[in-house]
């Protein structure tokens, strides 16, 4: 079953425009979302979230159209967008008291289990937790009404290596049944790198790619050389080429490779993806 | 069952997951019949994404290393004794002529081949 679509989604503002995005998450899967400062990531979770309105498209959650069930789909969905950063002065126990009313399947006992894992004292103020703190606390809050859905923005940064190699196991078992899929944000793609088993990639309000990871890491390979094989090799095959004083260093199709004989080729890791994907026009 | 992944092979990891169980089945180290465990916990163990694991137990079972039963798991296929020396030739083969095309394009001639595997077959 498909817990998440995303079809048609546009918004347009003055300076920046969602276009056309669509993907979607079957169930038992963990989705990389990832993109550039301001390709749109967090506006399009926005827009599925209602949070903001979107122009035209539709989101449906567990098969279900947004539009119009919002409440029953938000008991399937756990959100997180960055660190708790609201009610500075409240304790995180009532926050979480809170929090636990919009949830007929808030699970008390999962809550206190990841304040404990996270090592969380919810007799402490938000305003005391560190940026690291206030993430892990939002992951919490997300995360203790068993949903089907997890939307997490970010939810890795800020924190330590191993705070996130922590949250990527935790990642691996919430998906181990098969029931529940992630998608998250990151620009820490080395933690993607090990988990994901998909990955959307937005570029500029537009979904470049959104296909099985090992896929789009196959698709590609980097072309490594001296300048002279630069001069005299076909370059409508070579994506974001960087040409440096003593050589060159660029993306090619895997099935192009045979092009530039003589050259260093390699697998790419999806952050040079990006920096080459992202150069090209 | 053992899997050890490394990070810097070129090696798809699906790939090193493939060719490390094969050798375990063609070995004998794991036994017909045995049950691999679920999918997305061998994911979990590796830290690796369910797909991977997907494509690798995909390959055993298209290769005939294993056979699943819908609702109980995959499991190792039993196989004859010359069925398994069978499927390790065919190992042994893939890789081989891949190596010496390796060796082909060093120059090495038939016999230089065969030398060298006498010289360094014992001592590695």
């Amino acid at each position: 079953m498909e817990l998440l679509s995303v079809n048609g989604l546009c918004k347009h503002y003055d300076s920046f425009a969602l276009r056309n995005v669509s993907f979607s998450l079957e169930e038992g899967y963990i989705m990389g979302f990832i993109g550039r400062n301001g390709a749109g990531k967090t506006t399009t979770l926005k827009s599925i979230l209602n949070l903001v309105h979107p122009d035209a498209g539709e989101i449906r959650i567990l098969g279900q159209p947004f539009a119009g069930n919002e409440t029953a789909c938000k008991q399937n969905l756990g959100v997180a967008f960055g660190g708790a950063d609201y009610y500075p002065k409240r304790r995180l126990r009532d926050i979480a008291a809170v929090t636990r009313r919009f949830y007929p399947k808030w699970d008390d006992q999962a809550y206190l289990d990841y304040l404990k894992r996270f090592e969380l004292d919810d007799a402490k103020r938000v305003e005391q937790l560190s940026a690291g703190m206030k993430v892990k606390f939002s992951l919490a809050l997300a995360l203790s009404h068993d949903a089907r859905l997890l939307l997490l923005d970010e939810p890795t940064s800020g924190l330590d290596p191993i705070s996130r190699d922590d949250l990527v196991e935790l990642f691996q078992s919430l998906i181990e049944t098969g029931e529940r899929s992630i998608l998250f944000s990151t620009h820490i793609t080395s933690d993607l790198e090990k988990c994901a088993d998909y990955i959307t990639y937005i570029r500029d309000g537009q979904i470049l790619a959104s296909q099985e990871k090992d896929s789009l890491l196959e698709e590609y390979r980097l072309v490594k050389g001296p300048l002279a094989l630069l001069a005299q090799a076909d370059k409508t095959c070579l994506i974001g080429t960087k040409e440096h004083s003593f050589g060159f260093s660029a993306l090619a199709k895997t099935a192009d490779t045979a092009r530039f004989p003589g050259a260093e080729i390699s697998h790419a890791t999806l952050e040079e993806l990006m920096i080459y994907l992202d150069k090209e026009e | 069952m053992q899997i050890v992944l490394s990070n810097t092979s070129d090696q798809p990891i699906y790939q090193q997951i493939y060719e490390q169980l094969c050798a375990q089945i063609v070995k004998g180290e794991l036994r017909a019949d045995f049950c691999l465990p679920p999918i997305r916990t061998v994911a979990k163990e590796l830290r690796i994404s369910v797909i991977t694991v997907k494509k690798a137990w995909e390959e055993l079972e298209r290769q005939g290393f294993i056979y699943t039963i819908t609702g109980k798991g995959c499991f190792v296929a039993p196989l004859h004794l010359h069925e398994r020396a069978g499927k390790r030739d065919d190992l042994v083969a893939e890789r081989l002529q891949k190596d010496l095309a390796y060796y082909r394009g060093l120059g090495l001639s038939r016999q230089e081949m065969l030398e060298l595997v006498e010289k360094y077959y014992d001592h590695p």
